[in-house]
């Protein structure tokens, strides 16, 4: 089985942004995949199973970035990881 | 945003005499309010605020680190502060690793930036071994407080 590449854009949408409890969750889901995982925001590209990249980034609320998988559950991975980034990392329902 | 923008120098506490998750917060709280930094009406609302977010998730985030935080309406600017426990304190940490370093935060309840420039800061110099290790085996605040300054001078992690 070949492994491709799956990218997708994504958007930070929670107000807060991608603080500890978003990278938390980030992570907790990545891991769970065999998938190589990654983040990008300018050129600057992190591993999505390690919680310290991804506060590096620093994504505030309206970030874009793109969201790479490679092997053989990428599909998968980007899917799910990208669906946490559009619920806004169950955050959206709070008033805060 | 560099330590020097929101660690309050007179807060940090080297040698940690706290060896609960508990003991430490009320540590790092207290550090606060003798620098002046929070109202001691706010302390006991502001602890129970910080354990309050450990409850949903805890803020050990690994490699011996944990960033307990809250944002606070009593404070209108990100407040911090560093503390070092020498034999680690059981943080329920991602990892399941003691937790040596701290960086207790404050934040704004309207400026969620802030809090997340300083998160974006202490990640990006933790990943620096030297920086870290320097951090945990530190003995008094003035080291800490050197560490922070020379990390804030690019002496580590870029």
């Amino acid at each position: 089985m070949s492994s491709t590449t799956i990218t997708r854009i994504v958007t930070v949408r929670n107000s807060q942004g991608l603080h500890a409890r978003p990278a938390d969750l980030l992570v907790r889901e990545a891991s769970q995949h065999n998938a190589a995982i990654s983040l990008e925001k300018n050129g600057y590209r992190v591993d999505c199973k390690s919680i310290l990249s991804l506060l590096t980034l620093g994504a505030e609320c309206g970030t874009e970035m793109s969201l790479s998988a490679e092997g053989p559950d990428a599909e998968q991975a980007v899917a799910v990881i990208a669906d946490l980034f559009e619920c806004g990392f169950y955050e959206l329902e709070q008033a805060e | 945003m560099k330590f020097s923008d929101f660690i309050c120098e007179n807060a940090i506490r080297a040698e940690l005499t706290a060896d609960t998750k508990d003991g430490v917060i009320a540590e790092l709280v207290d550090s606060l309010l003798q620098a002046g930094e929070i109202g001691a009406d706010e302390k006991a609302d502001i602890i129970a605020a910080i354990m309050k977010r450990e409850d949903l998730g805890s803020t050990g985030i690994g490699r011996g680190v944990a960033v307990p935080h809250t944002k606070h309406a009593s404070v209108d600017k990100l407040v911090g502060t560093v503390g070092v426990s020498v034999d680690g304190v059981d943080f329920n940490s991602l990892d399941g690793e003691k937790v040596q370093l701290f960086f207790l935060l404050i934040s704004p309840p309207e400026r969620p930036g802030d809090h997340l420039r300083a998160l974006e800061n202490i990640s990006r110099q933790l990943r620096d071994e030297t920086f870290c290790r320097f951090l945990k085996q530190s003995k008094s605040t003035e080291d800490i407080h050197q560490l922070l300054e020379e990390a804030d001078n690019n002496q580590f992690a870029s």
